[in-house]
């Protein structure tokens, strides 16, 4: 059974959107660019993935192509489209807004 | 132009639905395959690295399904739901068509009965500003709402400051001269603004003119539509034309539009102003008319009811003698229409409520059972994945289904049920009760029926997810349905049973007790033998018989006739039928007694010396009429038993004298004989003091002429009709009935038996929903218990015993809730007690007989899955599950 994400809510498609800002991937690499960036700390589960990266498209912040792999493996590859790179503006600073707030509580809390 | 590729994206998930799978299942078959890759990478053997991947993977349907879910219309899976949920119901037919059918009972006959609650109580009465309209009357002792007397109308008319509008109307009655003879029409008599009052606008031609009611006012008339359409053939042209009424010519002013109706009046086909005062209405004493009065902005009831009783008391002191007592009677006019169906009509919205209650609660049960039996089916469903909301969404579409089909046909049923029962009410009630035609399908039955839809749809969808709890689904598993399992079940499921019973025992003794007033009214003491007795309305001609010797050679030569028809025992005349109304009244004075001008009203009626031999009533002291004693003889008078008791208390009343108020001479009557009570009034009402003139010293132009016959006398009401047209065919006859169907139509007699049939109808589906409900549960618990009572009977316990077993769980579920429903019952029956007649509302035989009947048939239900649980092979039993 897949483990519950340990991400906070809603941060799952800003790391997917951030990913795919760099360069198209498709899912496991998505999945796996995430691991290695974080330093093996935030895992994607697959069960949160593919549901996520349907919502993206249906919101129209990515669009998926089918291509070949280096090892000439068919996979479908997700490509930020402009809605979606606004997007990830808005996203990442809501997320710095809610870190400052965060860490404002905890500071306080510490003096 | 995102939302736009959103949608298109949902689009081409759902119709390119098996592509956009494929694709997401080759994706997914990629990533497994990566993972794999990198697993093996690390050295670990292809086999485990495979196993490791998949199982990262985790469930590879549900994270389809949510993936899908992300893009999917909400509308795909619904659809998807619907065609499991009928699968479902299919596989049961029989439950889904059971649940249908008692849901459908419970809405149609709940929306059926608001149909008539709406039509009657909530849609406002056909008027202008209705709720301005008063009725207005006066006041006496005995009447706390009597007629007004012409005099007194104009005086309160003149001297009144709270209405814009006030206008007196009073029935009355023609003969139509038509080319097929003389036809009675029923005629309303009003003051000229009467229509402006009620502010109805014609539909042809104009309404009365000011004026057109004083004396020596050309003779003007207005056709109801329906006579106009039946009796003149819709002419366009018929305004300006002449009506021969009472040999006399009318001219025809105006229409009134076709959706009008006075019912106070009944079913008026013509309308006359009050021009000519009869001779009752050029005195002040004598009263004939009712009133309705339009109040002006910011009166209130109250204020007007002030100014009017003001009104009154000023008349009181200017005319001591006819205006002693007389106060003023203000009540909205909505009241005085459906003032006396109201409570009947609350009843029985009450008892349809409580039917669908029962019927909800029944279904639910129902839903609850089967919701057990589909613990494991639940149990699979949720391991393999499947999230609690999406069971959920499941239940809710099928309580959904089963709402909708039990809404559809419910409707149907509603609709069906409107139609049976305004056809029901006879014409004659139907013209005093005018929102009958207004019953149907409309704005508030819809909105009203959505609520109830919505209510059962909520209570269905509900009750399987009280049996969802999630965290039992792997003990589902594990135990299959046993032991602890039922634990909810009984918490609720039994519970449910109770309720149903208590409000089977609630709508049973409602039924019981309405029932029996029904009987009382009916059963009566009437003071005569109502049975083969047919009478028939006689109006004589108005310009023929106007001589005393004439009307009563008339009299004489239609008495005689009718006799000699075969199988007629007697025959007898009357001016007023006996259980008519406290109508009809006269204000009597002893001599010699003190007087201080109070009116001791009694009833009058002007009857033929054979009247008390016909009706069978009882002489009990003195002599009836003779029948050579007329005008030229000394008045004599007949009292009933109720007038000599309180009047001559202890004395003889025979040869002593009564007179009127002021005791003149030609007023004094001496007393012939005394006559047991004969029913004069309503059958509801008390026994009223009454007095007998002899028709002979009165000569009416309009009476009633009754007929005994050995025969059915049903059948001779023809040829009476024929033998007093063969005396003269200008004589109007109307309203030829038998006497026992004149008192089962009268208005006490309709609304009791209305009432008494549908509660009665309602406690019946009650008593049969709440049997088979008990049966229900009695039966699960021992399909539950099987094992146990296997175990049971291994161990040695007795047929006897396992019977005990079952049966005490049934009895003790029945004593719940007959003890419940008898202490509900007693409490309805008193909110209802104005409705009974002649009964108590904690009537002991009722309850009895409702406890024993209700016992017995819970008793028999549960006696069924009793002995099959006693002849469970223990064997078979055991090796069960």
């Amino acid at each position: 059974m897949p483990r519950k994400s340990d991400l906070l809510p809603g941060t799952l498609d800003m790391l997917i959107l951030k990913t795919l800002n760099r360069a198209p991937l498709h899912g496991y690499g998505i999945a796996l660019s995430i691991r290695r960036m974080s330093d093996d700390v935030l895992t994607v589960e697959e069960g949160s993935l593919y549901p996520a990266l349907q919502r993206l498209l249906a919101q129209g912040w990515v669009k998926a192509e089918w291509k070949m792999t280096e090892t000439n493996r068919r996979a479908r590859y997700y490509t930020l489209t402009a809605a979606g790179r606004k997007q990830l503006g808005i996203e990442l600073s809501q997320f710095e807004e809610m870190i400052a707030a965060i860490t404002r509580v905890l500071r306080d809390q510490e003096a | 132009m995102s939302e736009l590729r959103g949608f298109w994206h949902r689009l081409t998930a759902l119709f390119g639905r098996t592509r956009y799978r494929e694709e997401l299942d080759e994706e997914m078959a990629f990533h497994r395959e990566q993972a794999e890759n990198a697993l093996r990478d690390d050295g670990m053997t292809p086999e485990a690295a495979y196993r490791t991947a998949a199982r990262q993977f985790g469930n590879a349907t549900l994270l389809k399904e949510q993936s899908h879910n992300a893009v999917g219309f909400r509308m795909e899976s619904i659809a998807r739901d619907m065609r499991f949920a009928l699968r479902q119901l299919r596989r049961q037919p029989g439950f889904a068509l059971l649940a249908t059918l008692i849901l459908a009972l419970g809405m149609g006959a709940s929306v059926a009965i608001f149909g008539f609650v709406d039509a009657a109580l909530l849609q406002p009465l056909p008027y202008a500003h209705p709720d301005r309209l008063m009725d207005v009357g006066e006041k006496s002792d005995v009447h706390p709402r009597s007629n007004l007397s012409l005099e007194d109308f104009r005086d309160w008319k003149r001297l009144n400051r709270s209405f814009s509008g006030f206008d007196a109307y009073t029935g009355g009655g023609f003969l139509l001269h038509t080319p097929g003879g003389v036809e009675p029409v029923p005629a309303g008599r009003v003051t000229a603004g009467f229509f402006d009052t009620l502010g109805i606008k014609p539909f042809l031609g104009r309404t009365f003119r000011a004026g057109e009611d004083r004396s020596g006012a050309g003779k003007v008339v207005l056709l109801a539509y329906g006579a106009w359409l039946q009796r003149f053939g819709a002419r366009p042209d018929i305004v300006g034309q002449s009506v021969q009424l009472d040999s006399e010519n009318f001219t025809v002013v105006g229409v009134l539009p076709r959706q009008f109706t006075f019912a106070p009046r009944g079913p008026a086909e013509v309308w006359v102003p009050i021009t000519d005062p009869t001779e009752c209405e050029q005195r002040r004493s004598c009263h004939n008319l009712f009133a309705v009065g339009r109040l002006r902005d910011g009166v209130t009831p109250a204020a007007a009811l002030q100014d009017l009783a003001a009104i009154a008391a000023q008349l009181e002191r200017e005319y001591p003698g006819s205006n002693h007592g007389q106060g003023a009677f203000v009540q909205p006019l909505s009241k005085l229409i459906v003032g006396d169906v109201r409570p009947i009509l609350l009843t029985l919205l009450g008892g349809a409520l409580l039917v669908l209650v029962i019927a909800c609660v029944n279904v639910s049960s129902l839903l609850l059972v089967r919701s057990e039996s589909r613990r494991r089916e639940i149990a699979v469903r949720g391991a393999l994945g499947a999230t609690p909301a999406r069971l959920l969404r499941q239940f809710i579409t099928e309580g959904l289904l089963l709402a909708a089909a039990g809404t559809t046909l419910g409707l149907a049923v509603a609709l069906g049920l409107m139609h049976l029962l305004s056809h029901l009410v006879p014409e004659q009630m139907a013209d005093r009760l005018p929102f009958i035609k207004l019953i149907g399908l409309n704005v508030h039955t819809l909105l009203f029926a959505t609520g109830v839809a919505a209510l059962m749809t909520l209570l269905l969808a509900l009750t399987p997810t009280l049996r969802l709890n999630l965290q039992h689904i792997h003990d589902g598993l594990a135990e299959g349905g046993r032991g602890s399992a039922s634990r909810l079940w009984h918490r609720i499921g039994s519970n449910l049973v109770v309720v149903e019973l208590a409000i089977a025992v609630v709508l049973l003794v409602g039924a019981g007790l309405l029932g029996k007033s029904f009987y009382k009214l009916l059963h009566v003491d009437m003071g005569f033998d109502p049975s083969h007795l047919a009478m028939v309305n006689v109006q004589l001609p108005r310009n023929a018989y106007t001589q005393d010797a004439e009307r009563l050679a008339l009299y004489r030569t239609m008495q005689q006739k009718l006799e000699a028809m075969p199988g007629v025992q007697s025959v007898a005349f009357t001016d007023t039928t006996p259980v008519g109304c406290f109508c009809n009244t006269d204000w009597i004075r002893i001599p010699g007694r003190p007087f201080h001008g109070e009116h001791n009203e009694v009833v009058e009626r002007d009857v033929t010396p054979g009247y008390m031999a016909t009706l069978k009533a009882r002489l009990i002291r003195g002599r009836m009429f003779r029948e050579d004693e007329d005008k030229s003889k000394p008045l004599v008078i007949l009292i009933n038993e109720s007038l000599a008791k309180k009047y001559f208390p202890g004395e003889d009343p025979v040869g002593k004298q009564i007179g009127n108020g002021s005791l003149d001479k030609s007023s004094m009557r001496e007393i012939v004989g005394v006559v047991a009570d004969v029913r004069e009034g309503a059958l509801d009402d008390e026994m009223l003091p009454g007095e007998y003139f002899n028709i002979y010293q009165q000569l009416d132009s309009g009476f009633t002429i009754l007929v005994r016959t050995g025969q059915n006398e049903r059948s001779i009401l023809p040829s009476m009709v024929s033998m007093i047209h063969s005396i003269d065919p200008n004589i109007g006859l109307y309203g030829e009935i038998t006497m026992n169907d004149m008192i089962e139509s009268t208005q006490s007699a309709l609304l009791h038996r209305f009432s008494t049939w549908l509660v009665g109808g309602f406690a019946l589906v009650a008593l049969v929903l709440g049997v088979v409900g008990l049966y229900g549960v009695i039966a699960y618990s021992v399909s539950q218990r099987t094992r146990e009572i296997g175990v049971r009977m291994a161990l040695g316990a007795q047929r006897g015993a396992v019977y005990g077993l079952v049966m005490r769980q049934a009895a003790r579920l029945t004593a719940v809730g007959l003890l419940a429903g008898l202490v509900c019952a007693i409490g309805a029956s008193t909110l209802i007690r104005n409705l009974l007649f002649g009964v108590e509302a904690w009537d002991v035989p009722t309850l009895a007989s409702v406890v024993v009947i209700l016992g017995i048939a819970s008793i028999t239900a549960s006696f069924v899955p009793a002995s099959k649980a006693a002849t469970v092979n223990p064997t078979d039993a055991l090796r069960a599950e």
